[in-house]
């Protein structure tokens, strides 16, 4: 019962950092994944005088992926009322073009400003349609869903990482007499702190084979899966090797720093 | 004769207080036992502590074993204390461990064969009539037994010199008289040098012994 005790408090502290390291990582994932699906579904739309290449309009703007011209058959169609096949070919050569212009990621409102004025620095482009006021609100609302959960994973990392402190004084209280000892006998600093080492690894360990647990079943959960499915985004919630090596390196980073402070900040009574 | 502790305009203060010990000069020969005595708050426990190099000499020179501790590094002063045995008062056993695994203690740090720990420990226990209670952590003791336990520590390693500090000052009679007994046998048959900081000498000692007192800071040799 003792020693569950001795390991159970950096354990809980520990596995709360791991914990919002994965929500911000799957957060992030998340962002990521949003903005590419918007990315698809969002277009420019350039009105030129003239005729412009692709090449023309894909080199304005290095975010620029591609571009099609819409046809105006659909606008003409909706203005004939009995007009001749000749004024309908005339009126289809005096149309202005329309392209529609696909952009390489999911742009920031100031991008977008500096992509329509590279596009508007063309003689032929009269109009850039970007559709600024609807794309700012939906990137807008990303930034700040990101931003909250950020802080929350930020708020998780801050309180835990006082906790460690807290368990930090505990240890140090708890280990300094035996190395003291240890050391009047003229114990190595690497003999009087193996103890203190042995533990913070070991909870390190059991940390992260908790957090692979708990993630593991997480990423295969139907509930959690269908959430994401219902808006959409199709990302890896937990990669058992990468995430886990991530976590784990976290884990043991911390203990081990822990150690090492408790250890350095060891003073022989006098 | 070896001299294990050579003291030379040796003063000693804890950092820029009033200094405790004030130049003084002594040597103690190898094999020998001394006692050290001295009023509260005279220096004795301070001097014992220079000794192990738990206080740096502020000034002058002290040799033990042949290393010099003004300045010494970290390396050789634990050198210096594989060498030594040190017992305590309060004891100073790690709770968490048997007494069994404290008595190794200095076997494990001096890197001895696990066999020899093994059979090393046994004869300490039985020598310090402690052998049924192998098992247990130190709290599950008396205060006799514990120091018991620290003696058998202080011997484990056939050390080259025992400090102890007021060892006998927290026991009863009885026990008080198998802890002189043991150091008595340790500085006897073993040759180890013995030196004992206590506020009063025992009246039947079996073995010959100097003796140092210490007042306002300087060290003399009582006759």
């Amino acid at each position: 019962m003792k020693s569950i005790k001795n390991h159970l408090s950096l354990v809980i502290a520990l596995l709360s950092i791991l914990f919002s390291i994965q929500i911000f990582t799957i957060v992030d994932r998340s962002v990521i994944a949003y903005k590419d699906n918007l990315a698809t579904n969002y277009s420019l739309v350039v009105v030129s005088n003239s005729a412009l290449s692709e090449k023309t309009i894909i080199e304005a703007d290095e975010r620029i992926n591609a571009t099609i011209e819409l046809s105006p058959d659909d606008v003409i169609q909706r203005l004939n009322t009995g007009m001749s096949t000749k004024n309908m070919e005339l009126l289809k050569h005096t149309l202005p073009k329309f392209y529609k212009v696909k952009l390489k990621h999911y742009p920031s409102p100031g991008e977008i400003e500096s992509v329509t004025k590279k596009l508007l620095a063309n003689q032929s482009v009269t109009k850039v349609e970007n559709f600024s006021q609807s794309h700012d609100t939906i990137y807008k609302l990303l930034l700040l869903f990101k931003n909250v959960v950020s802080l929350f994973a930020v708020s998780i990392f801050v309180i835990t990482t006082l906790l460690i402190f807290k368990e930090l004084r505990i240890w140090e209280f708890k280990h300094s007499e035996r190395m003291s000892i240890m050391a009047l006998f003229g114990a190595p600093t690497w003999l009087r702190s193996a103890v203190l080492f042995r533990l913070a690894i070991t909870d390190a360990l059991i940390t992260s084979a908790v957090a692979f647990g708990l993630f593991v079943y997480m990423s295969s959960s139907p509930w959690i899966l269908k959430q994401f499915e219902d808006i959409g985004i199709h990302i890896i919630l937990f990669d058992p090797l990468y995430d886990f090596a991530i976590l784990a390196g976290v884990a043991i980073f911390l203990s081990i720093l822990l150690a090492t402070l408790i250890v350095l900040g060891h003073k022989e009574e006098v | 004769m070896d001299k294990v502790i050579i003291a030379n305009n040796l003063s000693l203060s804890y950092s820029n207080d009033e200094t405790i010990i004030n130049k003084a000069s002594f040597s103690i020969n190898s094999g020998s036992f001394i006692f050290i005595t001295g009023a509260s708050g005279s220096g004795k426990s301070t001097l014992l502590k220079s000794l192990y190099g738990a206080l740096k000499p502020k000034e002058g020179s002290l040799i033990v074993g042949g290393v010099e501790l003004h300045g010494v590094s970290g390396s050789k002063l634990n050198f210096l204390r594989k060498h030594i045995g040190i017992v305590f008062q309060d004891y100073k056993l790690v709770k968490e461990w048997t007494i069994e695994k404290n008595i190794m203690l200095p076997l494990i740090i001096n890197g001895y064969e696990k066999s020899i720990t093994q059979n090393q420990v046994e004869s300490l226990l039985k020598h310090v009539r402690l052998k049924h209670q192998a098992g247990k952590y130190p709290m599950e003791l008396s205060g006799g037994e514990q120091q018991r336990v620290a003696m058998a520590r202080a011997l484990s390693h056939n050390p080259i010199l025992i400090l102890a500090d007021e060892p006998t000052g927290n026991l009863d009679d009885y026990s008080s008289q198998l802890i002189w007994n043991l150091l008595e046998g340790a500085n006897t048959q073993l040759k180890t040098t013995v030196i004992v900081v206590t506020h009063h000498i025992p009246e039947a000692m079996g073995v010959a012994y100097k003796h140092f007192h210490i007042e306002f800071g300087s060290i003399h040799e009582v006759n």
